[in-house]
């Protein structure tokens, strides 16, 4: 880190952020009490699970706050003015001028009605400080800086037209453009996959270095976050719990909850338990496409066996996802064979049997949308057990207690809608949804990935429990290769509908490697500080 | 008050009164109404006075009585074609939505078929050949309305049948109806409810058109949109007559659109979010 780091550009001390109350009473209290300062050049993470209040900070930071919220307390100071007391005018032109913001999503940031090229330049135009000549000669030297590929005409293309990475860079380029002191990355990387995420990593350390912006890395993932800081801060439930050097907190964390996160991704020991080899699900040369014309599933060939794991692994539009719906029988295979316990499945889940609906269950990646908000703990995790099993009233609401108390969930959730539950409590419901049909196969699709990094942690482990406990076995997708190398036993690697790699997990992760699944292995990162350059040299060579 | 956990803004309230009041008008009719509807009580257009609230009509009846009745007929008669016209829709519609492949195309080309067609000139046609039967005028009324039902219903199942807890029953096994009752009906509650409100002023515009022409309901039953057919004549002569019915058409249309605009705000908020 060979940078200069400067004048102090951002002083906060004692912020304190609050939902607006209503009358006298006072909302409850989001941010406590954060202090921090940014000097020129110098970045700082903000880290933490859902709801600690990064974001929040983040927006804070550009004088803006969710609707319904407010600054309630402390001073934001830039270059010694106060964000707080600024007038709109002011702050319209702090905004996007001075300092920029990196949102999660870059579709969902860009017009898809205008040029990638407009929407860059948009900001500096505005004030009318640079010719359009200008503006475009430097947003083409920010897409060459950014690795975006063949950067004089990139700025011509639409939204829809290039990848989620180079979107996310181009929004990266869009923030830059007026040349602002202090840039906000809001989870930038969180909706790409490992490989993307590197390459989009590389590009914003780059430009951050360059050009010696300050910048505020906002992100969950401590792992990601150690490849760009210089400082980290640790938040939980809105306040600071720990504030040091990026190589301070990753190798001498002074606080409980630090150390945590250090540890999970460090320590992986692993969770996987012992299968009884009996064949279970046998996938054999299955082949299906959409509307018969693409084709997602190439002859893809996989067996489990009772009791087992096996992950299915590979980026998104791997064709992951499409494997998991052949299997259960909604997008119908066209050929090869699915066999369960050695009898075939019927391609469609019309023609299959209740029992045979029954034995393979499924648990989806967004517990939000996979559970009816309308319906009960009871009816939601109740119904399997009367629809397959025809128990009466008062022995399915006995099964339910059960079940939630194998979860660790309160049986006073019983009688909960799932907007009362918090995000892991919901993927506890979903699962046991799944077990409450008694299911030989349980298909889990990306059930960690929307969950903070501690929160799916005890998933996994609860998800290990039961396997031990109930000899079920896992089809585990995921794009996550540290989970896969600590729960399963078998892996199977998807690149394009087809299979590349698969087997045990020890011999797939092991030399010789095949490329694809070297290149997999080593995007995903590791929570040292030197991890991405390391890649980067490899790469390179 | 709170109604669906969310407190009705100031219009809304008002609306609700409005609508309040009509209920009971229409309900309580027999009870409120100081004389029968069909009954020539006096000379024509008599004067109000406190006896004949407001006034007498054209053969004699009281018009205060017969606006209550009428409020029974105009208000009750909707009432039955837009329930009417919302289940075929939803039935249809959700069936459709899930469905998918053929049915869904067949339904679909159906209702584009009616909506090509302008409502009103339809049901003159429907009414001229069938006759102007309380039950033939409901249900054509019903079906024209239907159509309209159709494409919500549907485009929201569509919506919600891409959710994975649709998925999750599928999957589970479970048939149509688990489907449509269970699963999508209850998300798709909010939604229906507005465009029910707001159904139903059409319906009752409709009616009360087509009364006006003379299609509607038929004499001596009393209906508001016949009510001002028959006093429209007066109005040359400075009575006030036609303005009464008039007047409480359009007050309910605007009492009920008060109501769905506040539901359709919360609507818009997304469920469950606070007002």
């Amino acid at each position: 880190m060979s940078r200069a780091i400067g004048d102090v550009i951002l002083d906060v001390t004692g912020l304190q952020i609050a939902v607006r109350g209503s009358g006298q009473k006072p909302g409850p209290v989001l941010v406590h009490d954060v202090s921090f300062t940014l000097r020129r050049g110098q970045v700082l993470g903000l880290i933490g699970e859902s709801g600690a209040g990064k974001s929040t900070i983040g927006l804070a930071v550009l004088g803006y706050t969710r609707a319904g919220c407010a600054i309630t307390g402390g001073t934001l100071l830039f270059e010694g003015r106060d964000i707080r007391t600024m007038s709109a005018t002011e702050t319209r032109d702090l905004r996007g001028k001075y300092i920029a913001y990196i949102a999660q999503s870059a579709a969902a940031s860009f017009n898809p009605a205008h040029t990638l090229m407009q929407q860059v330049c948009e900001i500096p135009l505005r004030d009318g400080r640079y010719t359009q000549a200008e503006v475009r000669a430097r947003a083409i030297e920010l897409f060459r800086e950014l690795d975006l590929p063949d950067p004089a005409h990139f700025g011509d293309r639409y939204p829809h037209q290039v990848s989620g990475g180079q979107l996310q860079r181009a929004m990266a380029a869009m923030a830059m453009a007026a040349r602002p002191d202090i840039l906000v990355f809001d989870e930038p990387t969180t909706a790409l996959d490992v490989t993307t995420q590197v390459e989009v990593l590389a590009s914003f350390r780059k430009l951050i270095r360059e050009h010696g912006t300050a910048a505020i890395y906002i992100t969950h993932d401590l792992a990601v976050v150690a490849q760009i800081a210089d400082e980290i801060m640790v938040l939980r439930h809105g306040r600071m719990v720990e504030h040091a050097s990026a190589t301070d907190i990753l190798q001498n964390p002074r606080q409980d909850y630090t150390r945590r996160l250090v540890a999970d991704r460090a320590e992986g020991h692993p969770i996987v338990s012992a299968p009884d080899n009996t064949p279970l699900l046998d996938v054999s040369h299955a082949v299906a496409s959409y509307s018969g014309l693409v084709r997602v599933i190439d002859d893809v060939s996989l067996s489990i066996s009772r009791g087992d794991t096996l992950a299915v692994v590979g980026e998104s539009g791997s064709g992951k996802s499409t494997l998991a719906r052949v299997i259960i029988g909604l997008l119908p295979r066209e050929s090869g064979d699915i066999r369960f316990e050695g009898k075939s499945l019927p391609p469609r889940l019309k023609h299959r049997t209740r029992d045979q609906l029954r034995r393979i269950q499924m648990i989806y990646q967004s517990p939000d949308i996979a559970l009816n908000p309308n319906q009960t703990l009871l009816e939601i995790i109740g119904r399997p057990v009367a629809f397959y099993f025809n128990r009466s009233r008062s022995e399915v609401r006995t099964r339910v207690l059960e079940l939630l108390r194998m979860m660790d969930l309160p049986e006073s959730f019983i009688d909960r809608k799932p907007a009362a539950l918090s995000g892991g409590q919901k993927q506890r419901v979903g699962i046991a949804r799944a077990l409450a049909a008694e299911p030989d196969l349980i298909i889990c699709d990306e059930v960690t990935s929307a969950l903070d990094q501690l929160v799916g942690e005890e998933i996994l482990r609860l998800l290990a429990k039961l396997q031990a406990d109930l000899d079920v076995a896992y089809l585990f997708i995921t794009h996550d290769l540290g989970t896969v190398k600590r729960i399963a036993n078998k892996v199977a690697v998807m690149l394009k509908g087809k299979l590349v790699a698969g087997g045990d997990t020890s011999v797939v992760f092991s030399p010789p490697l095949h490329p694809y699944t070297e290149l997999l292995l080593s995007s995903v990162p590791e929570m040292r500080a030197d991890w991405l350059d390391e890649v980067l040299a490899r790469q390179d060579t | 008050m709170r109604i669906f956990g969310h407190r009705p803004s100031w219009p809304a309230m008002i609306g609700l009164l409005i609508i309040a009041v009509f209920l009971i008008a229409a309900i309580a009719a027999p009870l409120l109404a100081p004389f029968p509807e069909a009954d020539v009580v006096g000379d024509a257009w008599a004067d109000a006075d406190a006896t004949y609230w407001m006034g007498l009509d054209n053969l004699g009846r009281d018009i205060f009585s017969r606006l209550l009745y009428g409020a029974r007929m105009s208000i009750g008669l909707s009432l039955v074609i837009t329930i009417l016209s919302f289940t075929i829709g939803i039935i249809t519609g959700f069936t459709a939505a899930i469905a998918k492949g053929w049915v869904d195309t067949l339904l679909s080309r159906l209702v584009d078929l009616i909506l090509s067609m302008p409502t009103l000139i339809f049901a003159f046609v429907v009414l001229s050949v069938l006759g102007t039967d309380l039950p033939v005028l409901i249900v054509t009324l019903a079906l024209l309305d239907s159509v309209k039902v159709f494409r919500l219903a549907r485009a929201l199942a569509m919506n919600i049948g891409a959710l994975e807890y649709v998925e999750v029953a599928k999957v589970r096994g479970e048939g149509l109806w688990w489907i449509i009752t269970r699963e999508i009906l209850p998300n798709a509650m909010a939604p229906l409810i507005a465009e029910f409100g707001l159904r139903f002023t059409f319906a009752f515009l409709f009616v009360a058109a087509l009364s006006f022409l003379g299609l509607g309901v038929q004499p001596p039953a009393a209906d508001w949109g016949s009510m001002v057919r028959d006093y429209r004549d007066v109005i040359a002569l400075d009575l006030p007559a036609p303005l009464y019915p008039a007047g409480a058409i359009a007050l309910l249309t605007i009492g009920v659109n008060f109501v769905v605009d506040w539901m359709l705000s919360i609507h818009a908020r997304g469920f469950g979010e606070r007002a």
